[in-house]
């Protein structure tokens, strides 16, 4: 690492001779305000709030952007750089709503945090304001355009860590739109709504569509069974969306929550993650056999299903065709489930509790009823569930830690894994080695396809092949590795693909926290939890292997097909 | 157009596009020759030529060549006038071809006027 | 190719293709053949002259005589009176305006006399479709001696003695910028001509890439020769069509000589051009959002550092160098940097392209040596305002320039005296203003204009110039407030110092200068809720004299919106709450009645 030296405040500071004003400061101890700028994006310099004076330049520089030089003095903290970043706050203020209490963002606002932190007491500017229509056409997502601050965090995030596109910057000046082109709703687009530009929003222009106020509404009615299906994250994240520590694992007292939130059954999703092995590894290895089309790709992620809808067609009879595990879990919940207890699958009411907002869309797709009823009838994510918590005054972490409800509570820590980037592929493996090969992976533990970033390629021999994988999460990331197979550069067999980086635990639904990436945490948390459990292998989980039995046959029999499997349908790209 | 591929090339192209715009140059020095009906009958076209060939053959391109109308010595066609930097202008009568070495000769390139065909002398103007 | 004994020389500019000029080269052609004398004069379609004001202009040689708008039925005349009969027609003479002589050349009318000619020196002379008359005014000959002998550090020293500062804008030494991308690794380096010319009333880009487009392309060869680029980019607007379809044909044409292209000279050095229309949007002038626009980007600018020279267009190192700029260069690199140097000042070398506009009677393009004074460029070429009106002011740089007024006329116009009376050289763009402009309004005029021209990427420029524009318009509409003042000045200086670019950086320059020079006029509108100019329409009204009135009933007639009454012989009145000052009674008022307050 080459270094150069440099003044801060009039202190001598080291600092790599890439890095930028702003992380010289931090190394030095200095915060310096930012609004635009997100650790995990590249810098775009636009809201100028952390300017800061070199000496020598005529202008300030935005700290967030510029390069250090050798023997620059800058200075963070003088009464022409405060001015000048409250004139360019009051700026953003004299265009946004001044609504903070009904705001979603409320308590969590970048804008709303430098407000207080400038002690803005009044706004000069009285002129004109944006106005401009709301965007619910999204199944996932509401925009509020009126409330953009225009840092485009939300369309670098979309372009660059997701390789999506569906948003942009239209027009110029004052009428400026951030969003899907003008006069099209986020439906109309490309969008996969996994939610990553709702995660990255520093204020309330962007987030979930709330299912809240229709499971409280569930919830009252006497009539209905309510049965919940919480996905593997949610019990590492719930706690950090409560303020609690993050990624610590904390599965017995959100049942418990969810129990005094007046859910009649609480289940888990594992349950059908495990299920999920059984029919997609038996997928792998019939494709491995009959010639079926390879690599075979995951299904699991309905914002990686949306992508390759839109961008990649021709690779669709790649994809496994089992449904995910929330979709999995809907259809049983109306038909075996109600079969087992005797009740009408019409009065039965399947909430989700997902770290995702693009399954909010899937559980809407048209052709997610094959019980005869909408599968599941409301995705929840892990956010609405720590505000439902707050409604009632639930402080999980005083509760006594209990039991998912059987069958569908019934899981193995090959399930639980699932939340991470890895997980499916890992899974898969520990039940088709032994399958295959008569005997036990060696470790349990398969060090090479886990980790939050990047692509991660590994291979295992089942019987006479030898089986290469590839695992990704991000779809920019993905769509590198799709560009491969696409040219016919890859020989993959299998391919684990999560719509957002890092996989499940850093989903579009998951807390929002700009100064920390606790995507490391939670997937600790994951692994931890998978490590204490009693049973580790799908093929093992006695609940599955009774479902077969009573009810679904063999895997891949025709009911599971009926039930369990699914299609897929070509898109538009622009 | 044909290639240029040497510096030679392009200094020759220069020298033969430059005697194109020689018109444009701003010369001080002037021959005006008149060609109104009466001293086109009286041979202008053939005098026109010949001051041409003569300013080409002695290379001359620092010269302006005008035309001009009748002026109502028709008798006295065709009019030749020499202007020389700063000289008054000299008109000649009765000029034929073969009077242009002369002119050009004697009175524009050495400045000494050609008495037996002078009709007149006039302060320069536009 | 025939000699022929006269040239008529038509302008066919943009100004003057839309004053007729077409109609008036069809009208020549064919009076000259019907004359027979197309074998001996020949009608050229040459650039701008720069007298658009004057426009159709049209120069006969050898004689040199210029006539001004020129319109179809003055053909036939020029061609049997001057062009047969050798007697010039003076009616259509240039008249000066003061002393009223009429000029037959050129070369004696004020508005050339006091010009120096480096960049323009081609313009209005040669036909900018024909490659050959370039070559003859000694064309690519700079070209040669550079590849000839010099080597690109030549080159580079030339320009570097030349003290060449950029044209554009900001004023950056040319040679500097070219060092510091010459030095800058990279497997691949570009030029790029910037042509995205946009200031309101600037049009010396246009102007010489329509009239002496080779001169641009051969400024790009010798830039790339020094740096080390083999290829470029010419960025135009693309509402310059005219100067597109030139560029195009001089393209095509020194391809055709093999002096673009592979193995230029057989020197080895090769060089390809393409060009990139622009849009339209005023911030793609910004070096970094032209370089976006280039690469497919939406034209917004990125921030600097890392600078184009060291990581532009595709990440590559790049220069940018505006029109005029490199219309300087062959010259320089020709005739050596320290002839450039001789002209202007110390610290700003050589001549620079003004455009004239505004309240004055010579309106047009010039070209004068720097220091020269503003003075002389607005009254001695500029023949100073109308008769009977009072210089005011006048705005420098377009409106990312500043207002200065009559106390600052004696500046030597230069890069730096001009930035230290708070305007900037800016693209060379001159508005004057008279007594009949408002000071306040003119400030509101260019920061709309900015306003609307904001990218949007930066929060003061996208915010602020709104909210700049929005106390200006309560000023001027008569709602202004002690406090107004003090806030503008405020906000100016806070977008001008943490804007993303230069366009921001720049915006409050027009109200800032007219705050620092007119600050009484600020304060009439908002304390004494009047506009001395009488141009902010809340803040003056019109009254019936009843002295004067004879009730005539002219202006109740002329009113649009009937607000004048009164019985026929009797003094009138106006209904105030009606009126929509047009002002139409107060023209038409024989008795000079109505007034104005």
């Amino acid at each position: 690492m080459e270094t150069v030296t440099l003044k801060i405040d009039g202190r001598e500071v080291q600092a790599d001779k890439t890095a930028t004003i702003l992380e010289a400061a931090r190394l030095a101890g200095l915060q310096i305000p930012t609004l635009c700028h997100h650790p995990a994006l590249r810098p775009d310099g636009s809201c100028r709030i952390c300017v800061v004076e070199v000496a020598g330049a005529r202008n300030m520089a935005a700290a967030c952007i510029a390069p250090v030089a050798p023997n620059m003095t800058v200075f963070t903290n003088t009464q022409a750089v405060r001015e000048a970043r409250r004139t360019n706050l009051e700026l953003i203020l004299a265009n946004h709503p001044l609504t903070c209490p009904t705001c979603k963002r409320n308590l969590n606002c970048e804008l709303q945090q430098l407000a207080h932190d400038f002690c803005i007491s009044d706004v000069p500017y009285n002129g004109r304001r944006r106005e401009m229509p709301q965007d619910h056409t999204s199944a996932a997502l509401i925009r509020e355009p009126e409330k953009c601050i225009y840092c485009g965090r939300c369309v670098r995030v979309c372009s660059d860590l997701q390789g999506v596109n569906a948003l942009g910057i239209f027009n110029r000046g004052f009428d400026t739109e951030v969003g899907p082109p003008p006069g099209l709703g986020l439906a109309d687009s490309v969008c996969v709504q996994c939610g990553q530009c709702a995660v990255f929003c520093p204020v309330g222009a962007i987030y979930e569509k709330t299912a809240v106020d229709e499971v409280w509404r569930a919830l009252a009615d006497p009539y209905r069974h309510v049965v919940v299906q919480a996905a593997p994250a949610v019990q590492v994240s719930i706690g950090e969306a409560l303020g609690l520590e993050p990624g610590l694992p904390l599965t017995g007292k959100m049942v418990a929550g969810l129990r005094r939130l007046g859910f009649d059954k609480v289940f888990s999703t594992e349950f059908t993650a495990d299920l999920t092995i059984m029919e997609e590894g038996t997928e792998l290895l019939g494709r491995l056999r009959n010639g079926g089309a390879l690599p075979l790709i995951t299904s699991c992620s309905p914002g990686w299903i949306k992508f390759a809808e839109h961008f990649y067609p021709e690779l669709l009879e790649n994809l496994s065709t089992c449904k995910s595990p929330q979709q999995m879990f809907g259809v049983l919940a109306k038909t075996y489930y109600a079969e087992k207890t005797g009740l009408d699958p019409a009065n039965i009411y399947v909430v989700s509790l997902m770290p995702c907002t693009a399954k909010k869309y899937e559980a809407a797709r048209p052709e997610m009823n094959a019980s005869g009823f909408r599968d599941v009838d409301a995705v929840l994510t892990t956010r609405e569930l720590a505000r439902m918590l707050h409604e009632a005054s639930l402080d999980i972490s005083r509760l006594p830690d209990e039991e998912f409800d059987a069958p569908f509570g019934i899981v193995t820590g090959a399930a639980t894994i699932f939340g991470a980037s890895g997980g499916v592929a890992e899974a898969a493996l520990r039940t088709l080695y032994e399958l295959v090969n008569g005997q036990e992976m060696p470790t349990l533990e398969y060090a090479p396809v886990r980790g939050l970033d990047g692509i991660r390629e590994s291979s295992v021999v089942l019987g006479e092949t030898e089986v290469k994988i590839a695992v990704t999460s991000g779809l920019a990331t993905a769509r590198e590795v799709l560009e491969r197979v696409r040219n016919g550069e890859a020989d993959y067999h299998f391919i684990e693909i999560m719509a957002c980086p890092g996989g499940c635990i850093g989903g579009g639904g998951q807390p929002i926290c700009r100064t920390c990436d606790n995507r490391g945490a939670r997937a600790a948390g994951i692994y931890q939890v998978d490590a204490h459990s009693a049973i580790r292998k799908s093929h093992e989980n006695p609940a599955v292997k009774q479902l077969y039995k009573e009810f679904l046959g063999e895997p891949y029999s025709h009911k599971a097909h009926q039930l369990l499997h699914t299609g897929y349908t070509a898109r538009h790209a622009y | 157009m044909k290639r240029i591929s040497s510096f030679d090339d392009l200094q020759a192209l220069r020298e033969s596009a430059q005697a194109q715009l020689a018109t444009r140059q701003q010369n001080e020095a002037q021959v005006i020759v008149g060609m109104g009906t009466c001293g086109i009958a009286a041979g202008a076209r053939e005098v026109l030529g010949e001051l041409l060939k003569e300013l080409q053959r002695r290379n001359i391109t620092n010269v302006s060549v005008i035309k001009t109308g009748c002026i109502g010595m028709c008798e006295r066609e065709v009019l030749v006038d020499v202007v020389r930097p700063g000289e008054d202008r000299v008109t000649y009568g009765r000029v034929t071809p073969r009077d242009i070495p002369r002119l050009v000769g004697e009175h524009l390139v050495n400045g000494r006027v050609v008495e037996d065909l002078l009709v007149g002398r006039i302060a320069m103007q536009v | 190719m025939g000699f022929y004994r006269g040239h008529v020389l038509v302008c066919g500019g943009t100004g003057c293709v839309s004053s007729g000029c077409r109609e008036v080269i069809a009208a020549f052609q064919d009076e000259l053949r019907k004359k027979k004398l197309d074998q001996e004069i020949k009608v050229v379609e040459t650039g701008c002259h720069g007298f658009c004001e004057k426009g159709p202009l049209v120069i006969v040689y050898p004689e040199g005589v210029m006539y001004c708008r020129v319109e179809t039925a003055d053909v036939t005349e020029i061609v049997n009176e001057h062009l047969l009969k050798g007697r010039p027609v003076a009616r259509l003479f240039f008249t000066e305006p003061l002393s009223l002589d009429k000029i037959p050349r050129y070369q004696e009318i004020n508005f050339y006399k006091k010009q120096k000619r480096i960049a323009l020196r081609n313009c209005g002379y040669i036909d900018p479709e024909n490659i050959h008359e370039y070559i003859a005014r000694g064309g690519y000959d700079a070209l040669a001696k550079a590849l000839g002998n010099g080597g690109p550090a030549t080159v580079l020293a030339e320009v570097k003695a030349s003290g060449l500062r950029g044209r554009g804008g900001a004023g950056f030494p040319t040679g500097t910028k070219w060092e510091f991308c010459a030095a800058a690794p990279g497997d691949k380096k570009y030029i790029i001509c910037n042509a995205d010319e946009g200031d309101p009333g600037a049009f010396m880009d246009r102007s010489i890439l329509e009239g002496d487009p080779h001169s641009v392309l051969e400024g790009m060869m010798l830039a790339a020769y020094a740096i080390g680029a083999g290829e470029g980019y010419l960025y135009i607007r693309a509402e310059y069509p005219l100067a597109i379809k030139r560029v195009q044909t001089a393209i095509a044409q020194a391809e055709e000589l093999g002096l673009l292209g592979e193995n230029i000279l057989n020197t080895g050095f090769g060089f390809r051009l393409r060009i990139k229309e622009g849009a339209g949007a005023f911030v793609c002038g910004e070096e970094t959002a032209l370089i976006a626009s280039i690469e497919g980007e939406r034209g917004i600018p990125r921030s600097r550092p890392p600078f184009p020279a060291i990581k532009g267009l595709f990440g590559k190192p790049t220069v940018i160098n505006n029109v005029e700029t490199l219309a300087n260069l062959p010259q320089i690199v020709l005739h050596g940097g320290a002839q450039f140097a001789a002209v202007g000042t110390e610290k700003s070398k050589g001549t620079k392209v003004f455009a004239l506009t505004g309240k004055l009677r010579n309106t047009g393009l010039v070209e004068v040596p720097m220091g020269i004074s503003m003075r002389e460029v607005i009254f001695e070429i500029g023949g100073g305002t109308f008769e009977g009106k009072k210089f005011k002011a006048v705005q420098i740089g377009g409106p990312s320039g500043g207002c200065l007024p009559e106390s600052q006329l004696d500046l030597p116009v230069d890069y730096d005296s001009l930035t230290g009376a708070g305007a900037i050289m800016g693209s060379g763009g001159l508005v004057v203003m008279d007594e009949d402009s408002c000071i306040v309004d003119v400030a509101r005029y260019f920061l709309s204009f900015t306003r609307k021209e904001s990218c949007g990427k930066c929060t003061p420029c996208r915010e602020g110039t709104l909210r700049l524009l929005e106390i200006l318009e309560r000023i001027t509409g008569g709602m202004g407030v002690p406090e107004d003042l003090e806030m503008l000045e405020k906000l100016a200086i806070s977008i001008k110092s943490t804007a993303l670019c230069g366009l921001g950086q720049t915006a409050p320059n027009p109200v800032l200068s007219t705050i620092r020079y007119f600050r009484k006029e600020y304060l009439a509108h908002i304390n004494e809720r009047k506009c001395p100019a009488g141009v902010c329409q809340a803040l003056f009204y019109y009254r019936v004299d009843d002295h004067l009135c004879v009730g005539c009933g002219v202006c109740a007639k002329i009113c649009p919106v009937s607000a004048i009454q009164g019985e026929r012989k009797q003094p009138h009145h106006i209904n105030m709450s009606a009126c929509v000052k047009c002002g139409a009674c107060v023209e038409r008022c024989p008795f000079h009645a109505i007034i104005k307050e």
